[in-house]
């Protein structure tokens, strides 16, 4: 597993039931992307985060392929309908294996 | 301005044929609109390595970034789930020079359309 | 002669250049780019200022006579001196310096004894630009326009101070820091550093003031010093700002941009509901208001050497007329304000010693404005090239520093007054012709793109031991051609490496002596410097 690897997530913690909600997330992640050098002259290998899912109670709402053109730290934002109470499950692909994971509870009122 | 000890190349880069078979290969070689994409894109990048770009498509179900001018064009997918809010993200991306950044839409109805953004990236340094 | 300068100044007083008939219930006055010249100055306006695209042709894209003619101004009148370039060095004799942040105190009370609730709006590149300036990270200025007191200000080099000792001056400052545009870089949202708006209650009616810092600052000017911030023109939101205090019942809107004109002549375009535009960046200073649609656009000049007062009749909610003047601060005409003199002399008392002293003289006017050339930057490029031992010397096309007369002493506070920056290392570097011609064109699309957006408000970099032609109308890429190493008469090779000295690089840890270092090292040698017109770029396409 990369180092220093931390996801960061800012979403609302309560919602109306059906309510449109904007999610950003974040996560502290070098991004290498196998097209630069080291000072030896030798390719640096890529390792990057590849895949990033946000589920609302194991229902899908945005599924994300990332390439190397993803800058430093990768930032998405988007929309989630929030349908009941229940949790923003956020998942990170490393293409070392590594899964990172976050929660995000949202109380429906 | 920069100091020489960086070869960052600034002129507007050709678009090259690798943007063009990844865009073949998420379209299946199908006609591609033009129109229907929204895409959001600085006129200048403040930073060629972290440049915010939003795309959004009534009626999308993915949408496939591209960066026609880096050495791999291919930059991002966004699939959007049954939970998805809206047909909208954003994301950082990186620019190795001047180039048109392409946004293309799958549409629900299995249609494409596409919208195109010229991202100026500049050596910068001058100024009043 | 003498005899010429006290005719000059016997015709000209200071109730003359306060003159105005107060107008309708509203006072806004204007200051731009003081660059912290706190002292009277001398400054030349620029001899070419081209406008592409839309704008080529337009104000304030016009110089010299074919400004005097546009605007009325007869020749050898105090106002040809003030806003044009030609016979410069003869009028300046006649007429004195400009500026200087006590009589324009002297002004602002004036128009404050008239009109008690004046709004005084600041255009930002206040913070940067002297000794005093550099060594007290801009508490002198922040002291000295603190007496002023202005109730709004916007933002441009302040950022180069690094964005902790801005926040930290903000902080304290006794008026609204304000910035629609600035953004927390990391989560994309408006910074809660500065303040998008700021509502004014004057002469009865309701005013917003939005702000709207520069948009290309980490481009023009080194982002490693401010990372947590974002910028961007961001029209869209200036729309939502605009809506957002007309739906609070805002009757007046004003911009207190430093866009640039081109800049903000295009968003006037693309937003609604502008009222007032206070511009500022590209340092122009213009005698009247630009109308776009229902918005004027109101340019007030640079290093202190004007002040623009607005006076607006706002009824039912609309602005249903103006009043307007560019006031020049002659400043042998208006009388200094004692408490902001001795402001001002509180702040350079501890530098005095260090910033008089004589470094050399000049023969030759020294002036920076200008698309191509200036001879302070031809001086600088002189400089570099002697001093660093290099073929072809770069000196950035920023817009600040005064100009000295012929047979003026050079002491050390006027080489810091067009040098001085956080980011001055001379860098001593190789690059290919190739790279030569790349920046070249680089720099040239950021002032001649036809599209203002996309036009950062400086002029073009200085080049020294290199000549080259440049055709403005053509793309990025075809501008610049005809490269030659002056030396040696040769073209230059693209694929051959020259040694390049140069200062201002935006990247973090250049190495080298500091440029006002570089540059007294060299006036010291001359003891007297000549600087010859510069006929290295041809210039066509215009
Ligand atoms: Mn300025
Ligand atoms: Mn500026």
């Amino acid at each position: 597993m990369a180092d220093n690897v931390k996801p960061r997530v800012k979403a609302p913690k309560s919602a109306s039931a059906g309510e449109v909600v904007t999610i950003k997330t974040l996560i502290s992640h070098t991004m290498e992307s196998g097209q630069r050098k080291d000072s030896d002259g030798n390719t640096i290998p890529r390792s990057i985060i590849n895949r990033f899912t946000c589920e609302f109670n194991g229902t899908m709402a945005l599924d994300m392929t990332m390439e190397p053109a993803i800058s430093t730290n990768p930032y998405v934002e988007f929309d989630v309908t929030i349908p009941e109470s229940g949790d923003l499950q956020f998942t990170w692909y490393d293409d070392d294996g590594s899964i990172y994971e976050d929660t995000k509870s949202v109380e429906v009122g | 301005l920069a100091a020489g000890a960086v070869a960052l190349t600034v002129l507007p880069f050709r678009a090259n044929a690798a943007g063009e078979d990844a865009i073949a290969d998420f379209t299946g070689g199908a006609d591609v609109a033009e129109g229907g994409v929204n895409l959001d894109a600085p006129e200048i990048a403040e930073n060629g390595n972290t440049v915010p770009i939003g795309v959004s498509a009534e009626g999308a179900t993915a949408i496939m970034l591209l960066a026609m001018g880096n050495p791999t064009p291919g930059v991002a997918t966004f699939n959007f789930g049954e939970l998805a809010g809206s047909t909208m993200a954003s994301t950082r991306i990186r620019l190795a020079g001047t180039q048109d950044v392409v946004a293309i839409a799958k549409m629900a109805d299995g249609s494409f359309a596409k919208a195109t953004k010229e991202v100026k990236v500049t050596i910068g340094g001058c100024g009043g | 002669g003498n005899w010429g300068r006290l005719a000059a100044q016997q015709s000209l007083t200071q109730d003359q250049l306060l003159q105005f008939d107060t107008f309708g219930n509203v006072s806004l006055i204007h200051v731009t780019d003081i660059h912290a010249q706190m002292k009277p100055i001398y400054f030349r306006e620029p001899e070419m200022n081209i406008g592409v695209g839309p704008n080529k042709g337009d104000v304030p894209h016009v110089t010299g006579a074919d400004f005097r003619k546009l605007y009325g101004i007869d020749d050898g009148s105090p106002s040809h001196y003030a806003l044009t370039y030609n016979d410069f060095s003869a009028l300046a004799r006649e007429y004195g310096k400009v500026g200087g942040l006590d009589r324009v105190a002297t002004v602002i009370n004036a128009i404050r004894a008239e009109r008690p609730d004046a709004l005084l709006l600041d255009g930002g590149d206040t913070w940067h630009g002297s000794y005093t300036c550099y060594h007290t990270q801009g508490q002198d200025m922040v002291n000295v326009m603190n007496a002023l007191k202005p109730d709004a200000m916007t933002f441009h080099w302040e950022f180069t101070l690094g964005s902790d000792r801005v926040r930290e001056i903000v902080e304290g400052l006794p008026f609204a820091a304000m910035g629609q545009n600035i953004f927390d870089a990391e989560w994309n949202e408006p910074s809660e550093d500065f303040k998008d708006y700021q509502f004014f209650e004057r002469g009865g009616v309701k005013i917003a003031v939005i702000g709207q810092a520069f948009p290309y600052m980490p481009i023009a000017n080194p982002g490693w010093m401010f990372p947590e911030y974002s910028f961007g023109i961001r029209d869209e939101r200036m729309q939502e700002m605009v809506d957002e205090v007309r739906g609070q019942g805002a009757e007046l809107v004003v911009v207190l941009s430093h866009n640039g004109f081109d800049v903000d002549k295009k968003m006037a375009g693309r937003v609604t509901g502008i009222d007032v535009i206070l511009s500022g960046h590209t340092h122009d200073a213009l005698p009247e208001p630009v109308l776009v649609g229902e918005t004027i656009i109101v340019a007030s000049g640079s290093n202190g050497k004007f002040v623009s007062r607005v006076d607006l009749d706002v009824r039912d909610g609309r602005m249903m007329g103006f009043r307007h003047k560019l006031i020049p601060i002659f400043s042998d005409v208006i009388e200094p304000d004692a408490e902001v003199a001795a402001v001002i002399d509180e702040q350079r008392a501890p530098y005095l010693d260090q910033l008089t002293e004589v470094i050399g003289k000049t023969d030759s006017l020294l002036y920076r404005r200008g698309n191509f050339n200036g001879s302070w930057d031809d001086l600088i490029c002189d400089a570099l090239l002697s001093e660093r031992e290099a073929d072809i010397a770069m000196s950035p096309g920023v817009r600040w520093g005064p100009s000295i007369l012929p047979g003026q002493d050079i002491t050390r506070e006027d080489i810091w007054n067009v040098t001085t920056m956080t980011y001055g290392k001379a860098y001593r570097s190789e690059m290919t012709g190739e790279f030569l011609k790349v920046i070249l064109e680089d720099v040239g699309d950021n002032l001649f793109n036809p599209d203002p957006y996309y036009q950062q408000g400086g002029d073009m970099v200085r080049i020294g031991g290199m000549g080259y032609s440049i055709d403005i109308s053509k793309p990025q890429g075809e501008r610049i051609s005809d490269l030659t190493l002056l030396k040696t008469g040769e073209a230059i090779d693209p694929a051959k490496t020259y040694v390049v000295a140069g200062w201002a690089s935006v990247n973090e840890g250049t190495e080298g002596p500091q440029i006002w270092d570089v540059v007294e090292n060299h006036i010291r040698k001359q003891g007297t410097v000549t600087v010859a017109p510069n006929t290295s770029v041809k210039v066509t396409g215009v």
